[in-house]
């Protein structure tokens, strides 16, 4: 209970610091409503309006997008990560794309997919997927030589040895990766949303509240997809403490 | 040096030649294990003591030579092996108790007969600690004894020990040290260990090969007929001293000769 305190104090003051400027009018009242109308626009905004909606759809996505990136991910990262040499071959490409902003690809995406729900869905799960990839083929390449050597001299082929040992010894890299997949996969969805021919989702009700001055729900749109990336940052933390239980022991 | 017959050699080493680098650090070496005895190997820093047991366990390719086991080549023997680094051997994610069965869900040995073993292994070691948690629970030393316990599972025709007491405290290295003497001596094991600890090394063998540096040749084939079992007690016996001296003139000698090829 006690670790609570520090968090709670700095929301409550980073709300006084919001309502201090509010109060000495730094901004015009409508770009900055206060955080009392934020609160009542995007509780009614959940309540009877679309944002509710719009919350479900991003999370679809992402989760989609996520899932895709996941199954590409894991298994070519891991692959990958077994054959080194194969792994440097490949290494640049993966790296140039990894590190290429996923915005700069919409258009190409566009061409690809369409205007519709598949290139959201494609560009932040070809994102995601990279970051993943990369994440376990490090981990299978990091694992310890000697549990390797361990297992080899018990028996275990190659085969063996890569379910029995480096899958294993990648786990805690693997699960970083789609710590990092899935943030950078609700980035990506938010941003399209914004941009490709959307009608509803986070993204789509944060640029259109402005484009109307509902600068309340504007605010309460940005908050919730501040909420939905540190949820699901939270749930993989936690996720890799139970399901990694060994590591750094 | 006592010859020993083929029939009575669990292992033959003929003509084992290693290179680093262009560096030989064997060169044809000779050597046979006699079953039932645990061999040592003892010698100076890089003098190949590692090099050696990890070719003959089939960890690192020879350049040249043969192991034989009784002969069959390793891939074709049973052996353990006993790492100096426990804590990167075991496997974090299994149980104690599924390190140990591991090796035997490999031969796909039937349920029954796995937990058989493992009973077996329980009682001769006489485990009082809680096999059903993870490695990283257990002490050192309880995590070494159950590195021990995996090797030994598949019954090894050989067992192979890498320095596998050098990262534990001393007081659980001497009772280490005894309840593995006894264990292998019970159960007619044949063994090799290497260790940079001379007192170790004369303890827990029944044979100690002096190597030189490298290129190493054995220059001394140090029996060590002290009774089974032993303890604490007969380090400070004066047989037990009188090796240790042996040894140590052996050590200091090839020690202070000029390496030949550097």
């Amino acid at each position: 209970m006690r670790a609570l305190v520090p968090p709670v104090l700095g929301a409550l003051g980073f709300i006084a610091f919001w309502q201090a400027a509010v109060l000495l009018r730094v901004a015009d009242p409508v770009l900055l409503p206060s955080p009392a109308e934020t609160a009542r626009d995007t509780w009614a905004a959940l309540a009877t309006g679309t944002l509710a909606h719009d919350l479900g759809r991003t999370v679809w996505r992402t989760l989609l997008s996520f899932a895709i990136a996941s199954a590409i991910g894991v298994p070519l990262g891991v692959a990958l990560g077994a054959q080194e040499r194969l792994y440097r071959a490949v290494e640049f490409v993966v790296d140039f794309f990894r590190s290429t902003p996923a915005s700069a690809l919409f258009p190409l995406f566009l061409v690809l997919f369409g205007t519709g729900e598949a290139t959201k869905i494609a560009v932040a799960a070809f994102g995601a997927a990279l970051v993943i990839l990369f994440n376990a083929a490090y981990g299978v390449m990091n694992a310890r030589r000697t549990r390797v050597l361990a297992a080899r001299v018990m028996g275990a082929g190659s085969a063996r040895i890569l379910v029995d040992v480096l899958v294993w010894e990648a786990l805690p890299q693997i699960l970083v990766g789609m710590r990092q997949g899935v943030s950078l996969a609700l980035v990506i969805v938010v941003v399209a949303e914004m941009f490709i021919g959307s009608t509803d989702g986070l993204g789509q009700r944060v640029i259109n509240a402005q484009m109307l001055f509902e600068s309340g729900l504007m605010y309460g749109a940005i908050f919730v997809a501040g909420a939905l990336g540190y949820v699901l940052n939270l749930l993989f933390l936690l996720m890799e403490k139970r399901f990694v239980h060994w590591s750094g022991k | 040096m006592t010859p020993i017959t083929p029939r009575e050699a669990a292992v033959t080493v003929r003509g084992l030649s290693k290179s680093f680098r262009g560096q030989p650090v064997h060169a044809g070496l000779d050597l046979d294990l006699r079953r039932g005895d645990i061999l040592s190997v003892f010698g100076p820093n890089g003098c190949g003591k590692s090099t050696l047991i990890n070719m003959m366990a089939g960890l690192l390719e020879a350049d040249a030579g043969s192991v034989l086991f009784d002969g069959r080549t390793v891939r074709e023997a049973r052996i353990g092996y006993v790492f100096q680094n426990y804590r990167e051997a075991l496997l974090p994610w299994k149980r104690a108790a599924d390190n140990i069965r591991y090796p035997l869900r490999l031969l796909r040995q039937p349920r029954a007969q796995v937990e058989r073993r493992l009973q077996a292994l329980v009682a001769a070691f006489d485990v009082r600690f809680d096999l059903n948690r993870y490695p990283y629970e257990l002490s050192g030393g309880q995590q070494q004894l159950v590195s021990v316990m995996r090797a030994l599972a598949v019954e090894p025709e050989v067992l192979f020990l890498d320095e596998p007491f050098s990262a534990l405290d001393y007081e659980t290295t001497l009772s280490l040290r005894e309840l593995l003497g006894r264990v292998l001596k019970e159960n007619r094991i044949t063994a090799m260990l290497v260790s940079h600890d001379l007192e170790e090394s004369i303890a827990l063998s029944d044979r100690v090969l002096m190597l030189t540096r490298r290129p190493s040749r054995i220059v001394d084939d140090v029996p060590v007929p002290l009774a089974w079992p032993r303890d604490a007690a007969t380090l400070s016996s004066p047989d037990f001293v009188a090796i240790k001296r042996r040894c140590l003139d052996v050590f200091t000698a090839s020690v202070r000769a000029r390496p030949e090829a550097a």
